[in-house]
């Protein structure tokens, strides 16, 4: 045998026995599909870090693959099939955008995958399309809006001017607002997905005589349109989801955002033990405040390491019983899961104040109390 | 709807309008010069907006964060094309359009780099926010008059430096045909490289006006840059008139169609519908008008047949 043949030879022994090694080590394999480039990375980035940090904390044996999604649903899938085939993931998670977690986790949970998501709620996913394998740990898309609405009441607001991105999220949006809001509509507008530019909208806001307005304008779309409607005159009250008001986009809205209400079932001054250790050590270790996404990743890790401590993720039916019991500690004080497997939990309104140099959001009152969905009647599981 | 509320909109079409017009003029003039189709233009638009929130953001200063705007995309401008835009003029428009759409990639991973993830602040400045009383009872935003002023001024000082001044005629020259003003001693490297310069400062111009009321992000420009290229087929390619009556088409078009179209559709299909169905159809409104213009004429209103 030539030298070089010796060298091939060795090498190949020592890649058995890594592979040997890696298969005795039974660590559980995470794969997270999520945005980390393009608009709207803030949020994969904050899901992620959030997710690590819990696992780090934990100090249990799981390995995570991440993957880059890229906000595209066809890169979604292909990702999704190279973590269950190639890859061999226990669990999925991670995905940000509704549309992405339409194409994603439907085939993924029918190939026996448990998803838990830590921040898209489609309402397809929690009716009669709710899955055992699916596991929501955010909210239905629907629940922020519901709670703008029930806020919209209890703050005497009656003629209401709403607007959201002609696009699915953005209609449930709407209908979410106008299931619990009880007034007058000034005005209903869809704007185009994307837009930047509101001054057409806000001619209208002003004209239509509303005394609130309601808007769901995600990312760099509420940017714009809260710059420009703090530059228009127009000063009567702006509600909206917490979505354009996270930790990640205030910075960026500056002054036009103070005194804006907004709707969360998180804010970092959440008054329990797990939400002061988690904002501290986020702070800690990545130099930033955590944003709602952040909380999201952290709490699906620690519901995931909280199963893994009741049963072996091999045994699904024992693994998915440990993950409905809900037994973790989350950051947003009681948590526990609906028939749907969807989260039942209080939402809070905050208001974005100023403290120091950053601007960030407070509580100011529960609009919603344990609430569910308007979905989990039609699922059919118990 | 009321006279003024119409003409508070047509006062916002044509604001949308001059700042399509300072993109697309930079794109046309490329495009006319050196008949290279640049992708990449709207990269230069967002490397003026983070240069003007940057620089802003450092020094408490709007109009340096503009003069940063304008000279950043210049720079970045006129890099791009000593390094690979000269590559590309002998080639054909595909590889030009592969070539430029890499440039848009590396310029947002670099930004990203270089800035992180998460949108920068650009504020419009003390002197120039809240709204000023025009005449008939309109409030219209103080920053956003400004932006027509300097909209039109540009027009202004291009119309001048196309037709009034020597890099205009050797502008105009080379348009129309480039070896023979090579042939006749101008440097014609030089002017290329001016010209993409030119095209990127006005990009980066656009992008730091607009960023002060939009969203400082990566992949800002790509939007704008559909847009741009819509007013240049609308007005046609090459011509900086044709850009700048297209800019203001389109910006006319989009902003009455958002408000009125609803407003038609629920007379048609009712008010039920009619908020998802007139946002629908405003959408697609500029569409609708450039394939209107391209059936009349195919060429653009300006273009040369």
């Amino acid at each position: 045998m030539t030298r070089k043949g010796w060298v091939v030879g060795a090498a190949m022994m020592l890649a058995l026995g890594l592979t040997q090694a890696s298969a005795q080590d039974s660590a559980l394999k995470v794969g997270m599909i999520t945005t980390l480039s393009g608009g709207g990375a803030g949020l994969g980035i904050d899901v992620r870090d959030g997710f690590l940090l819990a696992v780090k904390q934990a100090g249990v044996p799981i390995d995570v693959v991440v993957e880059d999604d890229q906000r595209k649903p066809d890169i979604a899938v292909q990702l999704a099939d190279k973590l269950i085939q190639s890859d061999k993931v226990d669990v999925m998670t991670g995905i940000i955008f509704s549309n992405l977690a339409m194409a994603v986790i439907p085939s993924a949970v029918a190939q026996g995958k448990i998803y838990l998501s830590p921040n898209a709620g489609p309402s397809q996913l929690a009716g009669p399309g709710c899955n055992p394998n699916y596991f929501n740990v955010a909210w239905q898309n629907d629940n922020l809006h519901e709670a703008a609405g029930a806020y919209a009441n209890s703050a005497g607001h009656s003629n209401s001017f709403i607007l959201a991105p002609n696009y699915p999220a953005g209609q449930d949006a709407l209908t979410g607002y106008k299931r619990f809001y009880e007034g007058e509509l000034a005005g209903e507008l869809y704007t185009a997905l994307g837009q930047t530019d509101y001054a057409a909208e806000i001619a209208q806001i002003r004209a239509s005589g509303a005394d609130s307005v309601f808007f769901f304008l995600p990312g760099g779309m509420g940017i714009s349109f809260l710059k420009q409607y703090a530059d228009s005159g127009v000063d009567m009250p702006v509600i909206g989801p917490a979505f354009s008001f996270d930790q990640g986009i205030l910075q960026a809205v500056g002054d036009a955002a103070l005194g804006v209400r907004n709707t969360s079932q998180w804010s970092k001054d959440l008054d329990n033990p797990t939400n002061a250790a988690f904002v501290e050590s986020f702070q800690a270790e990545y130099g930033r405040l955590p944003s709602l996404y952040a909380s999201q990743g952290f709490d699906t890790a620690n519901l995931l390491i909280s199963a893994m401590g009741k049963a072996d993720v091999a045994d699904a039916d024992a693994f998915r019983a440990a993950l409905k019991e809900a037994d973790f500690d989350s950051t947003r004080g009681a948590f526990k899961f609906n028939t749907n497997q969807h989260p039942v939990q209080d939402i809070y309104v905050r208001e974005v104040v100023k403290e120091g140099d950053v601007f960030t959001n407070r509580i100011v009152a529960t609009a919603l109390r344990e609430r569910g969905d308007a979905y989990a009647a039609d699922c059919p599981m118990e | 709807m009321s006279l003024v509320l119409l003409l508070e909109q047509v006062l916002n079409g044509v604001q949308l309008g001059v700042m399509l017009f300072l993109m697309a003029a930079g794109l046309t003039l490329i495009f006319g010069v050196m008949g290279l189709i640049n992708l990449a233009h709207g990269s230069l638009y967002m490397v003026g907006a983070f240069a003007a929130a940057a620089v802003s953001g450092l020094t408490g200063s709007f109009l340096l964060g503009l003069a940063a705007a304008l000279a950043a995309a210049a720079a970045a401008g006129a890099l791009v094309e000593m390094l690979v835009i000269r590559r590309l003029y002998a080639r054909d428009h595909l590889d030009q359009v592969l070539a430029t759409f890499a440039l848009i990639l590396i310029f947002s991973e670099g930004t990203r780099w270089l800035f992180g993830s998460f949108p920068l602040f650009l504020d419009v400045p003390t002197w120039l926010s809240g709204p000023v009383a025009l005449p008939l009872g309109i409030d219209y935003p103080k920053y956003r008059l400004a932006v027509i002023a300097v909209g039109l001024a540009v027009a202004g000082a291009l119309a001048w430096l196309i037709g009034g001044t020597r890099l205009g005629v050797q502008i105009r020259a080379g348009e129309a045909d480039r070896e023979m003003i090579a042939a006749l001693g101008v440097d014609i490297n030089r002017l290329y490289t001016l010209v993409f310069a030119l095209g990127a400062a006005l990009a980066g111009l656009a992008g730091a006006l607009v960023g002060a009321i939009q969203s400082v992000q990566v992949g800002m420009g790509e939007p704008v840059l559909i847009l741009a290229f819509v007013v240049i087929v609308i007005g046609g390619i090459g011509s900086i008139r044709g850009a700048f009556v297209g800019a203001l088409l389109v910006g006319l078009t989009d902003t009455l169609g958002r408000v009125l179209l609803p407003v038609i559709m629920t007379h048609i299909v009712g008010p039920q519908s009619a908020a998802t169905v007139g946002s629908a159809v405003a959408s697609m409104a500029i569409y609708i008008l450039m394939a209107l213009v391209l059936l009349v004429r195919p060429s653009g209103l300006f273009g040369r047949t």
